[in-house]
């Protein structure tokens, strides 16, 4: 047991350590994000100014569906389990996953569903060309035959997703060490707790709703299609219920890594933990509720209308307490800034910002000017880029050092950190403005009035493009650098993971610590 | 006191955050330009949704600068490199609770005005005009309940501009053939379905956008009270064209819109003239080259080489270099296998319908050689229905 | 928080070395769904590529679960590990649950929203109705498609001719459904005295019980098989005939299924226990794993029997 990695590539097809699937799921999320961020180039290029010029409409669209498809469930979830798996067994002294095989199943579906997925580029008629949110009768009657092929990565990716879930929930209620009670835990663990229940409750029902849509292709079903007693309407529904919480799923670890990173640069003790724990369990159950708040104007009741509205806008209190929790946490310490701190200041300042264009589409008389126009595309970048990708970065800074037991460099962390901030800033803002004079959203070319703030979004664009380059350069600069970092690696951070050697040992735990 | 360099990114947020709240001061400057914010709009719900847009910013900017006040001032009094000793408080039920309350009596204090707009747009009683707009892949129609007239709109932007070969005109993407027309100070109740796909109608300046869902029929209503001319887009991804489907409103005080009426009706009456003429060969290609390049370049395209895997092409085709009867058949009862290609027949006049098979025919290198006349088109719907 | 460490050996995790299993699990997954869809979209490979993915899938399960089962009787697993395998099917189970969820969901939603709002009873002006479906109305089970009440015979969607309601069977002794549901219950308890046999030791009892319960089982599929061939053949209820058809069929298919599954599994354990002589009070985990996932699928019938069939 006590023994190290195996050799060669032996060691990563078949591992069962949780180590090594967490740096597995890191990379593969990586890559990912490179690849969705290169779609997002290519977008951002074709906008760049009105008129066609670099791709076809219909090569446009299957760029902007595979750009949100990526990013959502190759990029950002893969890279918080990769998360979870690095960490929350350390963080509550246990020595694995409690499913170690399994996990590596979890992981080696990805990478099979999305060569799938990306194949379908390479079919006839081109791959997905429906938005992420695939609404039928686009994405079925009217769907390239490739569509079989996103259903079937969907359903596998989904499956890959509730085992991880299904894992991490054993995990945490199964392993901790004896003295770990569930209010010592660290946020991250209790943040990643409800995600993996997000995950269960919600991944079958997206299967289930790429199931009907198979049947309504093939098998002559009429799910969607009024003509015979269904309804599209429907399909939004159903896809929402899981699309929502979804959007939590991608968010509430992020909660968890700001949580981690504040205290220890501010030496000081995270303020407000249980209200931490108890805002993010009332996130999680409100966000089951919310969900029409996309269908504002599909002509749902009156009613339904004002319910999902009062609703939505009741999640702005939950997730108040956590922004006001961090702010008072920094308050009085004794700051210093380094990368993981930078981009957890980032995080807090403009998720917020997505925070509150969230709550003005949450309003549903003004969502009718906002809806399916880029002040949404803004409003969710906002809370995706410099949210869930700035506190994955965040988390890599702050653990890197752990992981590789090298410390990064961090003028070049700072580097990375401000042409991001600038960069994303100079895309994404710009998207306010286009949105609300009236740019829809998903469109390869647009009227001249929305020309100038495009330009500037492309040209930010390629910046924080360029800025991620400096990211990876800078991660594999660490893992084979010559600079030992300490096992503590920042001044008195508080959790088991700094009690370690840096790099933590292949096995950690083997017997469980006692906390007291 | 402060440094400047990567050390000392609280000052730069600054500048940053300075930068923010000097584009955000601008942008409440240009309230009323409507290319930085919302369109204040012509119509009393449009007004309305801006002013509770424009409400809800401000609290927003307002919480912004309080948390971002608080936020800033600690990290530039709070840090290390100038001494500061980290305290150890770390709950507060006070403050807490504070913070729970606040923004709840915030958003109730949203809520209350955002409700008796949503009561009063979702209100389509009594309505003077009834207007069914109905989605195609990639254009309007419009079909005047009770007024026996209906029309098809298209963006009517020359490709030429869309691929940079011609200069764009201020209008561009944002025009059509046939606009829509109301009279002005009339409710005006808009019924939206769709043909295939979802769409939706989207007019800015009216704060009307409403889903077009297939099979079902959503109600919006609209007065405006001054004439001119509003654009707007469709605003839910219908497929390749979904850029290209404009949507423009032209309102008209009530005597002309009467007036633009009884035209139309003529104007109809014409071409229903068309549809028992016996044209000569030349003026069947010549009429349906335009008709192609209306209706079916969207997908076939203007050389009629398709797009391949999507949209079959025309060159060559072997229906339309085959039987005229499946070439009729296709074209005017749409296809059995994919949806996208509709069924002509109930959105093309006779005349039409004639003129773009023929021309099918005897474009792209076919050269069939052959023609066929409104009268045989109408032959053809009679006995195949 | 100090930290200490416990020294009790003999009470250590299980971590299973490296192992081939994940990833060829993968790629047998991977291959049997593009086969699938091969096949779907008309492609004479697909048939192929399933086949030897599904085979390469169904064999690496029966190694996982072979190596599952050698590690347990070598006592390499402690209870903490057991009750990991505990919580991984017991929220397996809920994830199921969802998923069924959908599908109910969806029922509720056609039943209450849309077929009502199709035929102009909404809280809407009917338009829907007078405009795009005249004459459609709103009856359940759906008879009649709006397709076909504004098309007649031309429609593409036709409604079925008879539905699967207790009014079509004429007596409840000649409802299928009602005899499914007597089968699926009695399975429930067969199962459950298969358990009590097992805790207390009775082996005999607990074969005798546990077999019972895979024929039920059987015997439910027959059933289930008899009423699909039953809709297909006489009463003209498809997939295709409208969204009565499509929810009725969507439901007790993936019920089905599921009973299919959980029978299989049921079987796998009664070999296991009466071939290898598996299994004893404290140390059932795979049999208890299987007849929970029995006593699921059979809450799911009471709820289809319920919603699908009574309240038709
Ligand atoms: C990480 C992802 C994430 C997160 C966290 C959120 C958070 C929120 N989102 Fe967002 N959203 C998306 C991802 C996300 N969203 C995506 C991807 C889409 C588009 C999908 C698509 O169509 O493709 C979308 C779309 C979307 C819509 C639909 C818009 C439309 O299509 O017309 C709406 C409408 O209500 C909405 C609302 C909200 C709200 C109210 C929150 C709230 O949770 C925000 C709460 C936070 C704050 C409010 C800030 C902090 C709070 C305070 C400082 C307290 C005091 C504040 C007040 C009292 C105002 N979102
Ligand atoms: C977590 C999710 C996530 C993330 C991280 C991003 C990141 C980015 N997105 Fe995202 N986006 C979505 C989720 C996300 N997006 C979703 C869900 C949609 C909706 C899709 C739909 O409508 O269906 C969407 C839609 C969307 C649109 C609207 C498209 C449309 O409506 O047609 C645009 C347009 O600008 C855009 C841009 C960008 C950009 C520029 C980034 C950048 O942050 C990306 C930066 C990354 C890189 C650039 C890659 C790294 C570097 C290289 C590849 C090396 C080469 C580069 C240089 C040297 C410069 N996105
Ligand atoms: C929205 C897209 C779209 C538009 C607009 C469209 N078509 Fe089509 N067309 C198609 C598709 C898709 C097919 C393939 C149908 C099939 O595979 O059965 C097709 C097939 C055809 C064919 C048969 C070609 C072949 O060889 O299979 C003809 C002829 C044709 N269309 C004529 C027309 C005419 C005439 C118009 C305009 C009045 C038109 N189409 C407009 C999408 C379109
Ligand atoms: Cu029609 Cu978009
Ligand atoms: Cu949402």
């Amino acid at each position: 047991m006590s023994h190290g990695p195996a050799k060669g590539i032996g060691r990563w097809l078949f591992t069962t350590n949780h180590k090594d699937i967490g740096t597995l799921y890191l990379w593969f999320s990586f890559s990912m994000f490179f690849i969705g961020g290169f779609f997002a180039l290519v977008i951002r290029a074709e906008l760049f100014e009105p008129g066609l010029q670099i791709v076809e409409p219909e090569f446009f669209n299957q760029m902007t569906t595979l750009h949100g498809l990526i990013m959502v469930f190759g990029a950002v979830m893969p890279a918080f389990v990769g998360l979870a798996n690095w960490m929350i067994p350390i963080m509550i002294g246990a020595p694995d996953m409690a499913l170690p095989r399994m996990n590596n199943w979890s992981f080696w579906i990805l990478p099979f569903a999305f060569a799938i997925l990306l194949s379908t580029l390479f079919m006839e008629g081109g791959g997905p060309n429906f938005g992420w949110t695939f609404y039928a009768p686009l994405s079925t009657t009217y769907a390239p035959p490739s569509v079989t092929f996103f259903i079937f990565a969907i359903h596998i990716m989904g499956a890959s997703s509730i085992m991880g879930a299904i894992n991490i929930i054993a995990t945490i209620l199964n392993m901790r060490a004896p003295g770990m009670t569930l209010m010592k835990m660290p946020l991250f663990v209790w943040t990643w707790l409800i995600t993996a229940y997000l995950l269960i409750a919600v991944m079958p029902v997206l299967a289930a709703v790429v199931t009907m849509m198979l049947m309504d292709i093939h098998f002559g079903t009429s799910f969607f299609d009024a003509a015979g007693g269904g309804d599209p309407v429907l399909f939004q529904h159903v896809f929402w219920f899981f699309g929502h919480p979804e959007v939590y799923i991608m968010i509430l670890p992020a909660f968890g890594i700001i949580s981690a990173i504040i205290p220890t640069f501010a030496r000081k003790p995270l303020f407000g933990y249980a209200s931490m724990v108890y805002a993010t369990a009332s996130i999680a159950l409100l966000s089951f509720i919310v969900w029409a708040h996309h269908m504002f104007t599909v002509g749902i009741p009156l009613v339904g209308e004002l319910f999902f509205m009062y609703a939505t806008m009741l999640i702005a209190v939950p997730t108040g307490v956590k922004v006001f929790n961090w702010v008072t946490t920094m308050f009085r310490g004794s700051l210093t800034f380094e990368t993981p701190m930078l981009f957890a200041v980032a995080f807090v300042i403009l998720f917020t910002i997505g925070g509150f264009s969230g709550l003005m589409l949450a309003i549903a008389p003004a969502d009718f000017q906002y809806h399916d126009t880029y002040f949404v595309v803004a409003h969710f970048h906002y809370v995706l880029v410099p949210g869930a990708i700035f506190s994955i970065t965040a988390g890599v800074y702050y653990w890197l050092p752990k992981w590789t037991g090298h410390m990064y460099n961090e003028l070049m962390g700072k580097t990375h950190f401000w042409l991001a901030f600038i960069g994303l800033n100079l895309t994404f803002f710009p998207m306010h403005f286009v949105g609300l004079a009236g740019m829809p959203r998903r469109i390869p070319d647009y009227a001249l009035q929305f020309a100038d703030f495009n330009m500037i979004s492309s040209c930010g664009a390629f910046l924080f493009g360029a800025a991620q380059v400096v990211f990876l350069f800078n991660v594999v600069r660490t893992i084979f650098s010559k600079s030992k970092a300490s096992a503590e690696v920042w001044e008195k951070p508080t959790g088991l993971e700094w009690q370690l050697p840096s790099p933590a040992p292949y096995h950690t735990f083997t017997k469980p610590p006692v906390i007291q | 006191m402060l440094h400047i360099g990567p050390n000392n990114p609280a000052k730069a947020f600054h500048a940053f955050y300075l930068g923010i709240a000097v584009s955000t001061l601008c942008f409440t400057q240009n309230a009323f330009s409507s290319s930085l914010n919302m369109t204040e709009g012509v119509t009393s719900v449009s007004k309305e949704i801006y002013s509770l847009h424009m409400n809800i910013f401000w609290w927003c900017v307002a919480i912004g600068v309080v948390v971002f006040g608080v936020m800033f001032y600690t990290m530039i009094a709070h840090r290390k490199e100038h001494g500061a000793k980290a305290s150890n408080f770390h709950e507060s039920t006070f403050l807490e609770v504070l913070w729970t309350l606040i923004p709840f009596v915030i958003l109730i204090a949203m809520a209350v005005p955002a409700t008796s707009s949503l009561v009063k747009i979702y209100d389509t009683e009594e309505a003077d005009i009834d207007i069914l707009i109905t989605g195609y892949q990639w254009k309007w129609k419009y079909e005047y309940l009770g007024e026996d007239l209906s029309f098809f709109s298209n963006l009517s932007t020359p490709n030429n501009e869309i691929y940079n070969r011609l200069e764009k005109n201020p209008n561009y993407l944002l025009e059509v053939d046939n606009p829509l027309v109301i009279p002005t100070g009339k409710k005006v109740r808009f019924l939206l379905t769709s043909n295939d796909v979802i769409h939706s109608w989207w007019i800015p300046d009216f704060a009307v956008k409403k889903d077009a869902i297939p099979g079902f029929i959503n109600e919006a209503w609209t007065i405006v009270d001054a004439p001119g001319i509003f654009r707007g887009q469709c605003a839910e991804l219908c497929g390749k064209n979904h850029g290209f489907m404009p949507i423009v409103v032209e309102v008209k005080p009530e005597n002309e819109f009467n007036q633009w009426l009884s035209e139309q009706k003529a104007v109809a009456a014409k071409l229903e003239e068309l549809n028992s003429t016996t044209f000569t060969f030349e003026d069947l290609v010549t009429r349906g080259e335009q008709v192609y390049l209306n209706n079916c370049a969207a997908c076939h395209q203007a050389n009629g080489k398709g797009v391949p895997g999507a949209f079959p092409s025309i060159a060559g085709s072997k229906i339309a270099t085959g039987a005229l009867s499946d070439h009729l058949n296709i074209v005017i009862f749409g296809s059995q296998k994919n949806p996208a290609m509709q069924a002509f027949g109930a959105q093309l006049s006779e005349a039409d319908l004639a003129a773009v098979i023929t021309y099918q025919r005897n474009a792209f290198g076919n050269n069939m050689g052959d023609s066929v006349q409104p009268k045989e088109i109408l032959a053809f719907k009679q006995n195949n229905k | 928080m100090a930290v200490t460490s416990v020294n009790s050996p003999s009470d250590i995790y299980y971590v299973p070395e490296q192992s081939k299993l994940p990833i060829f699990a993968s790629m047998g997954l991977a291959s049997s769904v593009i086969g699938l869809a091969l096949i779907l979209n008309g492609h004479s490979a697909g048939t192929m590529v399933l086949m030897c993915g599904f085979t390469v899938f169904a064999f690496v399960l029966w190694c996982w679960f072979q190596a599952v089962i050698t590690e347990n009787l070598a006592g390499l697993n402690n209870d903490q590990l057991k009750s990991s395998y505990v919580w991984g099917m017991g929220w397996f189970i809920f994830s199921e649950v969802m998923f069924f969820a959908a599908f109910f969901g969806t029922l509720f939603y056609v039943r209450n929203f849309a077929v009502p709002w199709l035929a102009g009873d909404g809280t809407h002006d009917n338009f829907t109705n007078s405009i795009l479906w005249p004459g459609f109305e709103h009856t359940w089970p759906l008879m009649q498609t709006p397709d076909s009440a504004v098309n007649g015979d031309a429609a593409a969607m036709q409604g079925p001719d008879q539905n699967m309601g207790l009014s079509s069977a004429g007596s409840i002794w000649g409802w299928l459904p009602f005899w499914n549901t007597v089968v699926l219950l009695t399975s429930s308890i067969t199962v459950h005295m298969a358990h009590t046999a097992l805790k207390f030791g009775h082996r005999k009892p607990f074969y005798l019980w546990l077999g019972a319960t895979v024929v039920l089982g059987v015997v439910f599929l027959i059933l289930q098989a008899e009423e699909y061939i039953e809709a297909y053949h006489h009463m003209g209820l498809t997939l295709s005939s409208g969204i009565y058809g499509a929810t009725f069929f969507m439901l007790t298919g993936f019920h089905g299924a599921h009973v299919f599954l959980g029978t299989f599994m049921l079987l796998v354990m009664f070999l296991r226990a009466t071939l290898k002589n598996h299994f004893d009070a404290n140390n059932c985990f795979g049999f208890e794993a299987a007849s929970w996932y029995w006593h699921f699928v059979d809450v799911v019938w009471l709820c289809l029997f319920i919603f699908v069939y009574v309240l038709a």
